[in-house]
């Protein structure tokens, strides 16, 4: 899908790609080829690593404020004016502890892990279209090559937690590998919703149909994104599901014996990771850079990081809010909840592009209708099926019965019972 | 109120029950001879009228040429109290029987028993120090542990003012 | 074909832990998730205040009972001061005895408040409830420093009475707490109990069925939680609770959710019971003159009292001297950690440190 319009003046800001393209083509005049693809890979590789590296050290900031306000508390506020020198004080207090390096377990794997889990996290950032051309390598399998990134932080984190030689790790990594593996597979099938709508893998392609359609995926395919968000919510280990990491549990489960910049790194690549979740949604199913036209006044990457930060600032609220549930719970939650859901949302999802495409109906009738038949089937299967398959626990009570004085037997009655 | 049942109360009814048990008794407790302390124990806690199935505390008392296990008893449901009392008469190597097979909760107060005074007790299922690690030298809850040469006594022989 | 060998995996959830309330390690054998044994090892903190109180005199023991229980320490000086006025015969004056049954109440809301905070910090909630729950706790603590100096190590019961009269500051203080502190207690429970991760996590783990608990002389909520209804201030009456119109909670099949229940409740009895004691509270001395140096005649005594955690009691021995001849604290965090194999073997590693949270113990009482 290509976007008609004449190149814009370079120093038109609303779109980053045009000075980059003006620096391209004039490159494309006077040198080979190789020099136009290696001076974009640096520049965009660059762009990518800062925008990867500065959001990591934001994020720390943003995610202690907003933590501490929902715990009815201020948050780091004496590092700098409203504490915004805290993500330096607290990269610089790790760069310079001492990273330790277990003998008995092994160095080298201990050495790569935490350097392989940022891997994927900054090279999945590579495949969104931030702005309308703002795409640093727009892969026409782009869905396809976020889940094979993403998949690879499995084996890393396990790597973490068997070199560590610590049993508290061995849990944490055992217990990750469990999870991860389970949530893969309902976050495919649902992705694999948005992908039967769009007809495309390709990101920019998935944004440009629902900029052509005017409609948000989200309202297409909402229990695709509910699926979504909860199997990548466990998929980067956050509350509820950091069964992996759970503080008062296993200490700190598989990053129990990184310390230093090693831990910074582990802690950066949580942030990172959230930070793509909300990415990933926003591109998939809230448009990404397009808003109902707000992008002629407003940049489109403008609207693309808020729309981030929107559904980062869930992340944070359900860590704050939600208690952790237990492992046996979660493999449970993912492959009797979850799985079913999304297979129904598939199912559902073809029979009805199949309607659109074989009588050949037009959009504007049709993805209405469509909206309000998906959003009704969301809410009552979630509804009915949790009803079926959750214990019933609000037939018990929920709060303690009263009595008012203690029963004495009188002396020479039988005593019976448990009392 | 809790009722607490006076001494020869109880001992009427343990006589009644095991009439080779001996006995003394003082206005609010029962002293039982060792060998029949689980006898007895077993007794108190069947008996329908006495029913003293919650053991509200075990605890020793170093009497210097004697050690002096007290057990306090109670019934819930009949809301009264009663005081056992036995005595492990060697004060180098006392020894005592367990009355863990009769209430579990007397699983860890007579490990602590163990510990700090130093009453071994016969047919435990743990008997291991509970506070103190394996390989401290002495009981610290005797009187003789750490004692000053003489009887003597820490402190002040008399307080000003009085 | 090589034989598969396994072996369970022994893991010490040591003393060094962010979640076992104090020093206290659990040596855990087991079993991928199951936990198959649970051995526990305490001592950690273990400072032989029993001896050291056996040199001491009665009121300067006092400070000692403060540091056992250190996260209620108004009611471990209530304890001992009963045991010792039992021992020596001394009466309390009737302001007195409403000044403490005030602040066991007030410790009583301060120490639930924590436990439960804490215990849903097990539970994987991120400090969120024990924030919120904190914000009492702290007007709770500010009554206290007003009266007697100290946030947590209070030192206030004396034998004979108490040791300081509130300051006149304290009644409108006390008053405004009372009024909001029902509003804040519905809003914890609408937040926190209903909740269906809360509910998944803590209903059917650690169950600890009543005939067991009463065998193991388990007491205060976790004993409530099992279905028994016992309460040592309305089975044996000491201050004036007699005079004290509440109720007590009981649970259903002693779970770690019925400990939670049973503990929110109490705190809401515990404000019926302060506000009716505020109402009451007579005019008069409030400490009787003892001699510095107690000598009781000779004899013994054992004190109990309902403390946050359980029964806590006091046994005395005077042998005439102005020490006590010897000095037993009967302990109920380190009671109620009997049954801990027993509601723990069998369950995954979560619901052990879920249940150790419930139980509620506090390693300065287990250890003394």
């Amino acid at each position: 899908m290509t976007f008609p319009g004449p190149l814009a003046p370079w120093y038109d800001f609303r779109d980053l790609s045009n000075a980059v393209e003006r620096l391209l083509s004039w490159l494309s005049d006077i040198g080979p080829d190789w020099l136009v693809y290696v001076v974009s890979a640096v520049i965009g590789g660059t762009a990518i690593f800062l925008f990867v590296a500065a959001t990591a050290v934001a994020n720390i900031w943003v995610e202690r404020r907003v933590v501490a306000r929902i715990q009815v508390r201020r948050g780091p506020n004496r590092a700098g004016p409203w504490g915004l020198l805290q993500p330096i004080a607290d990269m610089t207090k790790l760069m310079q502890k001492e990273a330790l390096l277990p003998r008995a377990g092994d160095p080298v794997v201990f050495l790569l892990a935490p350097i392989l889990a940022f891997g994927p996290a900054l090279l999945v950032w590579g495949v969104f279209p931030f702005g309308k051309g703002m795409t640093f390598v727009d892969l026409n399998v782009g869905v396809l090559y976020i889940i094979a990134v993403t998949s690879v932080t499995t084996i890393v984190l396990f790597m973490a937690g068997w070199s560590s030689n610590n049993k508290y790790s061995l849990l944490g990594a055992i217990r990750v590998i469990a999870m991860l593996l389970s949530y893969e597979v309902p976050l495919v099938l649902a992705l694999l919703g948005v992908v039967l709508f769009a007809g495309t893998m390709s990101l920019s392609g998935i944004v440009a149909w629902q900029h052509d359609m005017r409609i948000w995926l989200f309202l297409v395919q909402p229990l695709a994104f509910v699926i979504y968000f909860i199997c990548a919510t466990a998929e980067i280990n956050r509350t509820p599901t950091d069964i992996a990491e759970a503080e008062s549990e296993i200490v700190a489960g598989y990053h129990t014996e990184y310390s230093g910049i090693q831990f910074g790194l582990f802690y950066a690549v949580e942030l990172v990771n959230a930070m793509a979740l909300g990415a990933i949604a926003a591109t998939l199913f809230f448009g990404g850079w397009w808003l109902f036209g707000l992008d002629r006044w407003i940049p489109g990457w403008m609207i693309f990081i808020g729309k981030v930060y929107l559904i980062y600032f869930l992340l944070i609220w359900l860590r704050g809010t939600l208690p952790r549930l237990r492992i046996d719970q979660l493999m449970a939650f993912a492959w009797k909840f979850l799985l079913p859901l999304a297979l129904v949302n598939i199912m559902v999802g073809a029979l009805e592009v199949l309607l659109w495409v074989e009588y050949d109906l037009s959009a504007g009738l049709v993805l209405p209708v469509f909206s309000v038949v998906n959003l009704s089937l969301a809410v009552l299967l979630v509804v009915g099926w949790m009803r079926f398959m959750a214990f019933p626990f609000h037939r018990l009570p929920s709060r303690a019965r009263l009595v008012h004085d203690i029963p004495v037997v009188a002396p020479g009655a039988p005593a019976g019972g448990a009392a | 109120m809790t009722k607490l049942i006076p001494g020869s109360e109880t001992a009427a009814r343990i006589r009644a029950a095991l009439p080779d048990a001996a006995l003394e008794e003082a206005a609010d407790w029962v002293v039982v001879d060792a060998p029949h302390l689980v006898a007895v124990a077993t007794f108190l806690r069947d008996d329908p009228v006495l029913d003293c199935r919650y053991p509200t505390a075990i605890t020793a008392v170093d009497r210097l040429d004697h050690f002096e296990l007290v057990y306090y008893l109670s019934s819930l449901q009949r809301n009264h109290m009663l005081i056992l009392k036995t005595r492990a008469l060697d004060h180098e190597a006392p020894e005592a029987p367990s009355v863990v097979p009769v209430w579990y909760g007397a699983h860890p107060q007579e490990r602590e028993i163990y510990d700090l005074m130093g009453i071994r007790f016969s047919g435990h299922p743990f008997l291991k120090r509970i506070f103190l690690w394996e390989g401290f030298a002495g009981h610290p809850l005797r009187k003789d542990f750490l004692a000053l040469p003489g009887g003597q006594k820490p402190g002040l022989a008399h307080f000003p003012k009085e | 074909m090589p034989e598969l060998r396994t072996e369970p995996l022994v893991v010490n959830f040591g003393p060094q832990h962010p979640s076992t309330h104090g020093v206290f390690r659990m040596r855990v054998v087991l079993d991928g998730e199951r936990v198959v044994d649970v051995e526990m090892a305490m001592g950690y903190l273990h400072r032989s205040m029993e001896k050291l109180a056996e040199e001491r005199t009665y009121t300067q023991n006092i400070p000692f009972t403060d540091r056992m229980d250190y996260l209620s320490a108004m009611t471990g000086n209530l304890a001992y001061c009963l045991a010792a006025e039992k021992l020596a015969g001394i009466e309390v004056p009737e302001r007195a005895q409403y000044l403490r049954v005030i602040f066991a109440e007030l410790q009583r809301i301060a120490n639930h408040g924590m436990a439960i905070g804490i215990f849903l910090n097990d539970c994987g909630a991120w400090q969120t409830p024990v924030m919120y729950m904190l914000r009492e706790r702290e007007k709770i603590l500010d009554l206290f420093e007003m009266t007697c100096g100290a946030r947590l190590t209070t030192n206030y019961m004396r034998i004979g009475g108490v040791s300081f009269d509130i300051p006149k500051e304290f009644m409108p203080q006390a008053t405004a707490l009372v009024e909001e502190l029902p509003d804040r207690i519905a809003e914890y429970e609408g937040l926190l109990l209903e909740n269906e991760i809360l509910q998944a996590r803590a209903r059917d783990t650690g169950i600890l069925p009543a005939d067991l608990a009463i065998a193991s002389s388990v007491s205060g909520p976790v004993l409530r939680s099992t279905g028994v209804a016992w309460d040592i201030r309305k089975a044996d009456p000491y201050c004036v609770y007699d005079r004290m119109e509440f109720d007590i909670a009981v649970g259903y099949q002693g779970d770690n959710y019925d400990r939670l229940l049973v503990r929110m409740e109490e705190m809401r009895q515990s404000v019926r019971i302060i506000r009716q004691a505020l109402e009451q509270l007579p005019p008069g001395p409030f400490k009787t003159d003892i001699p510095l140096a107690l000598r009781p005649p000779v004899g013994e005594a054992y004190a109990r009292i309902e403390s946050p955690k359980g029964e806590l009691g006091f046994y005395l021995v005077s042998d005439g001297g102005p020490t006590p001849y010897r000095f037993h604290v009967r302990s109920p965090s380190l009671l109620n950690l009997t049954p801990l194999k027993e509601m723990t073997v069998g369950q995954t590693v979560a619901d052990l440190v879920v249940t150790l949270g419930s139980i509620d113990i506090n390693l300065g009482e287990v250890d003394r």
